[in-house]
């Protein structure tokens, strides 16, 4: 009995739980792996900072590992171990990912003036330095436009009848095909359009097929959001309506699409954002233009990411400037449309109280 | 989303949509103009919205349809093996075109992808959902969600410019280190480096986000006392995470995984950036060449004849297939677990 309160006591202070390393512990082990690899690195006159880097996280993950497994035991060492490994993901991942936007801004906003978001290609050559994105820009805001014009209501009404009229085999059928569709890739919906549109019924390239294309991509984003909303409107709210002899197609446009309406727009938001990022479908479909054609019913026009990708491929020096400038728009529309989403969310999401 | 509501959903108490309307309303002197408008606009309503849903499926059935219309015709007029050569030449007379290298280097770089891709993604869905204070947590969360929508042609851009140079090393000291591995071996050591490799890890940063923002959903759900049981018995943090989250999670991980392959296999325009085709079928990673099904679609689409088109509209189809297998895979996994969740919920 002694014994054993002997052996407790020579575990020092903390010996109620275990022998732990102090808190700071992590950081200093950080410290001195940091300090380490960049002193390997200069040692062996590695030039690349992405091995220094390597290296100081691959010692740190290792002597954090011996060091908790000498003092703590196997057990605690082993939740180091993942704690460090989960962390060095993260920071593994958000390198490339914050590389990829820091690189764009970078490159891009040296290019960026009122000049380019104004002018066209028209007459630029790919050495040339001016130039602009004006014809892309419509083009994106008319085919997204069409686009949306025709998936919402076909949307937002496959939903509702998903949801309100639960219609048996019908409806199971086309939750399936929502999931299926989702999955098409975009090149595959570009296809699809250029066989039906352009090749049998023969009318020429457009923005129109273009924006085809894109309701087809959009459409099953639209459904899934949209359904979700429905779905979380008590079902209180129509039971009263209802009972006050309202018919069920006024119930659900005066009182269930309200109720919804904030987290409707919130999912067409977010589809709008997905579908402006696409170009093959636009690539096979548009077929891109260098001159201003506010007409998205007859002749090719251009649009954001196709810009991107033309003036990636004429592969000047100037040409790549407007492609990194042209990315740097793209992704602000785009990052905007989001926030934008998730303020209105935020703001319209239905109280649990209401 | 995430909004906490306590409504069941509707499909319990839903009411009967067959139901005449403005029966009640028989006391009234108006109630037969009254019952017709009501059971025009409701016919009307439930007929456009019976109408969208069916027009969805049209629209499905016509990609089908129409897929395979051209591509049959293609495949009559195709000289050589559709599978298995190694060759897109289909306005050569005769024509001979195949997909055997489109086909290899697409799932080859949907794979390297995915092993890179998943693990990472998970690292980062526990590290927001167990390990992050909660305000950072919420702060990537949004972030990530914000990077999930970035344009793929951006990525293929920065694969191309920023990440391709930077490979040349890194090709160089896998050639070095690794070139008894076959895959990592260089047979023109110092080529400029578009290359399936690279291809792979730019699909890899591409999708995940999407992997993880999926997966960060399924481990925010986890029941806290699982989590709560784990800790009480003595677990450390990892084994709580082993134990309750890990298992709980699996089902949504794999659909989330599922939906990254689905997009890293359909994905063109970052491939088109990128790599510098070749129609050689070669398992030297780092050697640039070879292509991918989305890939060639774009590349060669420009230059196509009315063959040609419907050539890539085969290769299409195929892509087709493939991704409806996977997203047809992705679902059942999804399905087994809402019965699984149901039952613990």
């Amino acid at each position: 009995m002694s014994t054993a309160l002997q052996d407790r006591a020579a575990l020092g202070p903390t010996s109620l739980t275990a022998r732990r390393l102090p808190k700071w512990a992590p950081a200093a082990v950080a410290a001195v792996a940091i300090a380490l690899g960049c002193a390997i690195g200069a040692g062996f006159g590695i030039t690349s900072k992405l091995q220094w880097g390597l290296m100081a996280v691959i010692l740190f993950v290792v002597g954090q590992y011996v060091l908790s497994t000498a003092v703590e035991g196997r057990r605690w060492a082993k939740d180091r171990l993942a704690t460090s490994l989960v962390w060095s993901a993260f920071i593994l991942a958000v390198i490339p990912l914050f590389g990829l936007i820091y690189y764009t801004i970078a490159q891009g906003i040296g290019y960026l003036n009122i000049d380019f978001l104004t002018h066209s290609m028209k007459g630029v050559l790919a050495t040339d330095t001016n130039g602009g994105l004006y014809h892309a820009l419509i083009g994106t805001l008319e085919q997204v436009g069409l686009a949306t014009l025709m998936a919402a209501p076909v949307g937002i009404f496959t939903a509702i009848y998903l949801v309100e009229y639960q219609g048996g085999r019908l409806a199971r059928a086309v939750t399936f095909f929502v999931d299926v569709m989702s999955g098409v890739p975009s090149i595959v919906a570009g296809l699809f359009v250029l066989s039906f549109w352009i090749i049998l019924l023969g009318f020429s390239f457009s923005g129109f097929a273009g924006s085809i294309a894109l309701a087809i991509l959009m459409l099953p984003v639209v459904v899934r959001s949209t359904e979700e909303m429905l779905k979380l409107v008590p079902n209180s709210l129509r039971e009263a309506s209802l009972a006050l002899g309202v018919p069920k197609w006024l119930t659900i446009l005066r009182v269930v699409l309200p109720t919804a309406l904030g987290g409707i727009t919130t999912g067409l938001m977010l589809a709008v954002a997905r579908i402006t990022g696409e170009t093959a479908p636009i690539l096979l479909l548009v077929f891109g233009a260098d001159a201003i054609n506010a007409n998205p019913f007859s002749g090719p026009q251009s649009s954001l990411p196709l810009f991107v990708y033309q003036q990636y491929a004429l592969g000047t020096n100037a040409s790549q400037s407007r492609a990194w400038a042209g990315a740097l728009v793209l992704i602000a529309f785009v990052m905007i449309l989001n926030l934008a989403a998730r303020l209105i969310a935020r703001w319209k999401a239905p109280k649990a109280g209401r | 989303m995430d909004t906490p509501n306590p409504t069941s959903p509707p499909e319990t108490s839903g009411p009967p949509h067959h139901r005449p309307a403005g029966t009640t309303a028989t006391a009234a002197g108006s109630a037969p103009k009254f019952k017709k408008r009501f059971a025009l606009g409701d016919s009307l309503f439930f007929n456009a919205s019976r109408g969208s849903g069916i027009l969805l499926l049209v629209v499905m059935a016509a990609i089908a349809g129409f897929l395979i219309v051209r591509a049959v015709g293609a495949l009559g007029q195709n000289h050589g093996n559709f599978l298995t050569t190694q060759a897109w030449t289909p306005d050569n007379t005769p024509p001979v075109f195949g997909i055997a290298v489109l086909l290899v280097d697409t799932l080859i770089s949907a794979a390297i992808a995915m092993a890179i891709a998943v693990p990472i993604a998970i690292g980062i869905a526990l590290f927001i959902s167990h390990y992050a204070p909660r305000r950072v947590a919420q702060f990537f969360g949004y972030l990530v969600d914000l990077l999930a929508a970035v344009p793929s042609i951006v990525f293929g851009l920065w694969g191309a410019l920023f990440l391709a140079p930077h490979m040349l090393g890194v090709n160089a000291w896998l050639n070095q280190y690794f070139g008894w591995t076959y895959i990592f071996r260089q047979t023109q050591p110092g080529s400029a480096p578009r290359t399936i490799f690279t291809v792979s890890i730019v699909l890899a940063i591409m999708i995940l986000p999407i992997i993880t923002a999926v997966s960060r959903e399924v481990f925010r759900q986890v029941p806290p006392m699982h989590e709560e049981a784990a800790l009480a018995l003595g677990a450390t943090r990892w084994e709580v995470i082993r134990t309750a989250v890990l298992p709980f999670g699996r089902a949504g991980v794999i659909s989330a995984a599922m939906l990254g392959l689905g997009r890293a296999l359909g994905e063109t325009m970052a491939v088109a950036v990128v790599l510098s085709p070749s129609f050689v079928l070669s398992l030297h990673l780092t050697d640039p060449g070879g292509g991918t099904l989305a890939q060639n679609i774009a590349s060669q689409f420009n230059e196509a004849s009315s063959l040609g088109r419907d050539a890539l509209i085969a290769s299409g189809l195929v892509l087709f297939v493939i991704t409806l297998l996977v997203n047809g895979a992705a679902r059942i996994i999804i399905e087994r677990r809402k019965d699984y969740s149901g039952a613990s919920a």
